[in-house]
């Protein structure tokens, strides 16, 4: 059958079961719009390039399938660029399809022309220049494949608008094969079984799971794992969910911002078992003093995550999923004995650190305290919501205080950072699960870098809620210039703020404010469980900090904690 | 930890950007290249990379893991270590001044080495070896006066047992 490039792709795309694609036109990818037109698959029009990719990082993360953007050459690649490096650094599926300027004119410097493959190699998984209509739809079978497989990320296809316009044969292809690409998904036996004999030995056990228990699907065999073995647990950021924060065994987050047991109980165990982590420098803060007693264990599915930060006792090599499900076995044929009890002075220890400092801030009159506003969000939704964050004092009160029950309720841009990632985010978990509350726990610095999705989700009407903590400050950068700069708030303030109920309602959605703590109950009740897109502007504390913090270049057990 | 010299013999896919997909993991992980070969092997799908680098143990482990999370690279061999041949080849275009060109031709012959290129006041040799040896014949050369080089980079495989 011949067809168009442009009909070949959607028919690719069907094939991947795809339902939705957030993107904006443009010059070369108008033909591909013109197919979409009368597709049934759903196009959500982002405001600015970057947010499609963040939308379907979100659409990806919440819904658990590969999400897909598509975009035109030139800036609209440009743009997306900060979105894929996002997706990057949290291995998060996503397939981006960029127009290009038609193969002839390539290297011509023509209008609306980037080395779009050059520019997000260092930010994809992998990249495709399709040169050839023919090549497009075996191209688009490996670039899902390879977004999905393996440790996930980003893949881009970049096609010149001749290729989207050419004519070519048209059959389904088979399932992807590249001959230099096989992730190792089950582990090697005799390593589980030197895991096993650790765990045995152990005295003061912790476990630090991290994303990739999410990606892999495996809080369930990571929840069983750790109950099995009576091992206190710990998350990073990215890992948040993977295990639930009301299980007695649940140490909080570990890091920078982590809290003071998880991080003392690193500090102190005789044994880490690390599952799809990388032991980024948020996490081990000085890397000379962390974990120094303990063996450790790393179980992740890319070998380059393995002693590329920390030295490892016992390397895995596997899929989260399957290597837990497959120790747990390992583990029910062995006489563990009573854990409990054999624990017990390690138990006491960690409830010592607990009861030394939990998380907590003072409360005063008349203000709202951030934490508060966390708080009851976490109260009122049941912790139900499908959390998404901006980067900053927001991201890090929103994994404090919202306590994660499950996996794929929390999305946050962990590795890059980027702020104006929440939103776009938020709506691309609305759209992947249209029944579940979504909000989004913004700053007023960072909701104002993508304010203008509130176009797109009033236009999809989806009843995202926002969430800002305005301080009046870039709060991260301010609480690093208090506590080491002495308070020289370099632009860091944002003196001049837009109204944002008036805002919200320039969307047409609706806007909200409170400025006192009893206000904060009522406001969010009215926010939350409202039909539509809702701002909630809390007026904080300015000058709040996040605590504990463990100083740049600390280990993490020197932590501030007021 | 020692630093120490590295020759990874690399396959990889033929085709337009693998080579700068290579070059763009070194230069942002910052890794270290000291020389570089590619060509065509018999399948004309697939290329061989000869990388030299040079990293402590932890480095070189995870250049090489690296190496092999890029999907265009099909198979890694960290030679080092092993039995192997190596070769570079080396252009080099030394002054030769009438008083110096009887001892010019003696060492050429002495190293086993080829004048391709004869010009009024200049010869152009062709030395092939392992890197020692055309450092000794640069270093022989040297003070006679050498005008241009070029050094192809070393070029290696493993060696099959007898």
């Amino acid at each position: 059958m011949k067809l168009k490039g442009a009909q070949i792709m959607l028919k690719a795309l069907k094939e991947e079961g795809v339902d939705t694609i957030f993107g904006y036109p443009g010059g070369v990818v108008i033909d591909i719009y013109d197919e979409l037109a009368i597709s049934d698959i759903r196009h959500v029009l982002v405001r600015q390039e970057a947010c499609a990719v963040h939308a379907a990082d979100g659409y990806a993360r919440a819904g658990g399938r590969v999400g897909v953007c598509l975009v035109t050459s030139g800036p609209g690649a440009t743009n997306t660029v900060t979105g894929i490096a996002s997706s990057y650094m949290d291995s998060i599926p996503v397939v981006i399809f960029t127009g290009q300027v038609p193969t002839h004119l390539i290297g011509n410097d023509a209008f609306q022309e980037v080395d779009t493959v050059g520019i997000t190699r260092p930010v994809t998984k992998h990249n495709y220049l399709v040169k050839r209509t023919e090549d497009l739809a075996g191209t688009i079978k490996e670039a899902f494949y390879l977004a999905s497989s393996g440790r996930p990320g980003p893949v881009l296809v970049d096609i010149p608008k001749d290729v989207s316009v050419g004519v070519a044969d048209y059959k389904p292809s088979k399932k992807a094969k590249l001959k230099s690409y096989n992730p190792t998904y089950n582990p090697n036996v005799k390593q589980l079984q030197k895991v096993v004999e650790l765990i045995k030995n152990a005295k003061k056990p912790v476990i630090f799971a991290g994303g990739g228990v999410i990606l892999s699907g495996a809080a369930k065999e990571l929840t069983e794992l750790a109950r099995k073995t009576q091992t206190p647990t710990t998350t990073s950021l990215m890992g948040l969910g993977g295990f639930p924060a009301t299980d007695p065994l649940w140490l909080g987050m570990i890091g920078m911002h982590g809290t003071y047991r998880a991080n003392m109980s690193t500090g102190e165990c005789d044994l880490l078992m690390g599952i799809g982590v990388r032991f980024d420098d948020r996490v081990t803060g000085r890397i000379d003093a962390f974990a120094p007693h303990a063996k450790i264990v790393h179980i992740d599915i890319d070998p380059t995550s393995i002693r590329k930060n920390i030295p490892v006792t016992a390397p895995v090599v596997g899929d989260c999923k399957t290597t837990l499900s497959k120790l747990n076995q390992l583990l029910n044929k062995e006489k563990l004995g009573d854990l409990k009890k054999k624990r017990k002075k390690w138990f006491d220890q960690i409830a010592k650190w607990k009861n030394t400092a939990p998380l907590a801030y003072e409360q005063k009159k008349g203000v709202i305290k951030p934490q508060f506003v966390v708080e009851k969000l976490y109260e009122l939704t049941k912790g139900e919501a499908i959390i998404t964050t901006e980067v900053g004092q927001n991201q890090m009160w929103a994994a404090q205080y919202y306590h994660f029950d499950k996996p794929n309720h929390f999305i946050t841009s962990g590795g890059l950072g980027c702020m104006g990632f929440g939103l776009p985010a938020a709506i691309g978990a609305q759209l992947a699960c249209p029944d579940a509350l979504v909000v989004d726990v913004a700053g007023d610095g960072s909701i104002q870098m993508n304010i203008q999705e509130m176009a797109t989700a009033a236009q999809c009407n989806l009843p995202v809620k926002v969430v800002i903590l305005n301080n009046g400050y870039l709060g991260m950068v301010r609480q690093w210039q208090q506590l080491f700069f002495d308070k020289r708030y370099a632009e860091t303030c944002l003196d001049f703020a837009p109204d944002f109920v008036k805002l919200a309602e320039a969307y047409g959605a609706v806007g909200l404010r409170a400025t006192k703590p009893e206000e904060v109950e009522p406001i969010l009740k009215k926010g939350l469980f409202s039909k539509e897109t809702v701002i909630m502007d809390f007026q904080v504390e300015k000058e709040e900090c996040v605590y504990p913090m463990v100083p740049a270049g600390a280990a993490v057990t020197e932590m501030l904690l007021t | 930890m020692m630093e120490e010299k590295h020759i990874f013999s690399i396959l990889v896919d033929n085709e337009p950007g693998v080579l700068s997909r290579i070059a763009g993991l070194f230069s942002g992980r910052g890794f270290n290249i000291e020389s570089l070969c590619v060509a065509e092997t018999t399948d004309p799908e697939v290329s061989r990379i000869t990388l030299v680098t040079t990293g402590n143990p932890p480095m070189i482990e995870q250049i090489e893991k690296q190496l092999n999370k890029l999907i265009n690279v099909i198979k890694v061999h960290d030679l080092t270590g092993t039995e192997f041949v190596q070769r570079e080849m080396a252009l080099i275009k030394v002054v030769a001044k009438p008083d110096h060109r009887a001892e010019i031709l003696r060492t050429v012959d002495i190293f086993r080495c080829k004048v391709v290129d004869v010009g009024r006041d200049h010869y152009t040799i062709e030395v092939t070896g392992d890197e020692g040896k055309i450092n000794a014949i640069l270093s022989l050369l040297k003070p006679i006066g050498i005008k241009e080089i070029a050094r192809t980079g070393i070029i290696a495989l493993f060696r099959d047992p007898k």
